[in-house]
Order: structure tokens, then sequence, then C-alpha cells
């Protein structure tokens, strides 16, 4: 059925011609609408082997994430060295700590599951790179966070940590010793890097759907219809027609 | 928070003090550091096995 046989169909006020307009902009829209369906990139239902605690982990991560920078933009306003002086700050500064050990702590997890799940398959190869790197990402986000503490704690890995930063070669361009440049690292570079990380990471998966789990081939007698693995073996069967 | 509970929470986790470190050749690690990994793996454990409730909107 073409798009003018749908006229019937079309509501007020919605256009029936196929978009073909000129211009940069208009490419950009289809090619957007092309890559990124909005019924893929917003989902109303699951697969059925997603009913697992663990596909919960990486969602945890991404609200642990949002505290982590909202906590951190009020500690910006402020400065550094707020939280020495002011029980707001501290609890702040606090908020700042504990969201950041659940989202590292929520992300492994989520990142044992995905690698035990063998995650990459489906063409998911990206997803998973982006995954990692956004992780690795984040160890420097956290380590550039410890030398912005103003405190014993800050000076004494500064100090420590610019030996193995020298001993490799970037000590020149990356020191631990230099406060502003560290702050700067910690609150704009290394969070708008993990930032655009993440977000590619979930548009990709949300535009090849969440990785169903690996089908048992060795135990066909235990993949009960309805089953995960039932589930894994049927999911894993359409991809593989899918692709070239 | 009570000075009866404050007193329990610090006589049970002691914070102002140095850190207790487990050696093993050459690894060494803190015993608050060994505490999270134990309980990562326990909470990973636990989601693999833990039934889901059930919802709605899955196909």
């Amino acid at each position: 059925m073409s798009i003018r046989d749908r006229a019937d169909l079309v509501q007020p006020g919605e256009s029936t011609e196929p978009d073909e307009a000129a211009g940069w902009t208009a490419a950009v829209r289809r090619r957007l609408v092309r890559e990124l369906p909005p019924d893929t990139m917003l989902p109303d239902t699951q697969p059925k082997y997603v009913a697992s605690w663990i596909y919960v982990f990486g969602v945890l991560t991404l609200a642990a994430f949002l505290v982590v920078l909202g906590s951190g933009a009020v500690l910006a306003i402020q400065g550094p060295s707020w939280w020495h002086t002011s029980d707001i700050g501290h609890f702040f500064n606090s908020l700042h700590l504990w969201s950041v050990e659940l989202f590292m702590a929520f992300m492994v997890i989520h990142l044992w599951g995905k690698f035990f799940m063998a995650a990459w398959r489906g063409r998911r190869a990206l997803t998973w790179i982006t995954g990692a790197v956004a992780f690795l990402g984040s160890i420097g986000t956290a380590f550039t966070g410890y030398l912005t503490q103003q405190n014993l704690d800050s000076q004494w890995i500064a100090v420590q940590s610019k030996d193995a930063l020298n001993a490799v070669g970037i000590g020149a361009y990356f020191s631990p010793m230099n406060f502003g440049q560290m702050l700067m690292w910690h609150i704009v570079l290394l969070p708008a890097f993990v930032g655009i990380l993440v977000v590619l990471h979930v548009l990709m998966v949300r535009r090849r759907g969440v990785v169903p789990p690996l089908p048992l081939r060795d135990r066909p007698a235990e993949a009960e219809p309805g089953t995960a693995s039932e589930a894994g073996r049927e999911a894993e069967a359409a991809e593989t027609e899918e692709q070239p | 928070m009570s000075a009866v509970t404050q007193g329990a929470l610090a006589a049970a986790v002691d914070l102002n003090g140095p850190g207790h470190y487990l050696n093993w050749g050459v690894i060494q690690i803190s015993a608050a550091n060994l505490v999270i990994i134990g309980v990562m793996i326990v909470v990973f454990v636990l989601a693999l096995l833990l039934p889901f409730p059930k919802g709605r909107g899955r196909r």
C-alpha cells in the first residue's frame, strides 16, 4: 500500500506527500527518521527475555549517572572547596560520591552480564565498544575527581600518580599536580566524553534491540516454549536471517 | 540519629583510622574494596537467580 493509497487513513493536517524536500536539514531529517525511527527509539513493549533482573543494571547505571551529573552541577556552582565549609556542600559532596560508587558498581555488573551474554552478537559490536570506552572514560573521570577533593587525599594521589604518568610520557600534557587542568578535565572534558558515549550507546541499544540470551544448543530438551532459552534461540535465528 | 545509634554504627564500621589491608604475595587489597567486590558478585548472582515480577507490555 503506497502513501497515496492511504489517504483515507491520514490524520487532519498530516501530509500525504513523500518527504522529497531539498536542503541539508531535510536530508538530515530523512536520515534520522530512517536510522532512528521513533517507534524503535521509544518502544512500548520489550521481548519476554528482558524479564530478568540482569537486564535492569543498564538503566540503573543510567539513573546513577544522572544523579552524578546533577550533584556535580550543584558542586560546580559553589566550587570545589565548598564542601569543606558548608553542611549543604558536604551533603552534595556525599551525594556525588555515593552516586559515583553506585554508578561504577552497576556499570561493572552490567558489563559482567553483557560479557557472559556475548552481547556483541547480532551486529552489536559498536554498542559493546562504546560501552567499554565509556567505562574507561569513567575511570579517568573518577581519577580526576579524586584529584579535585582539595584535601590531603587529593594531594597524595596527585604526587603519587604524576610519577606513573611521567613514566608513560604523558605528564607534560596531563599533569595531576596541575589542579586547574584536572578540574577542567573532571567537570568539562571527561563528562562530555562519557556523556556523548552514553547517549550513542543507548541509541545503539534502541536501534539493534536488547541482546537476546544465548541459546542452549547442547540441551535442546530444556528449551521449553516460553522460556528464556527458547526466546534466545528464536531471537538469534531471526537475527541471523536479517544479516546480509 | 541518637547518640546510641551513632555509637553502634561507629563500633560496627570505624572509618576514622587507617584502612585494613590484606596481602597475598604481590597482591594487596583493602578490606573495604574486597567487601565491595564480594557484594557486587553476590548482587550479580542474585540478579541471575531471583525471579523477575510479571509485568505488562512484553511481547
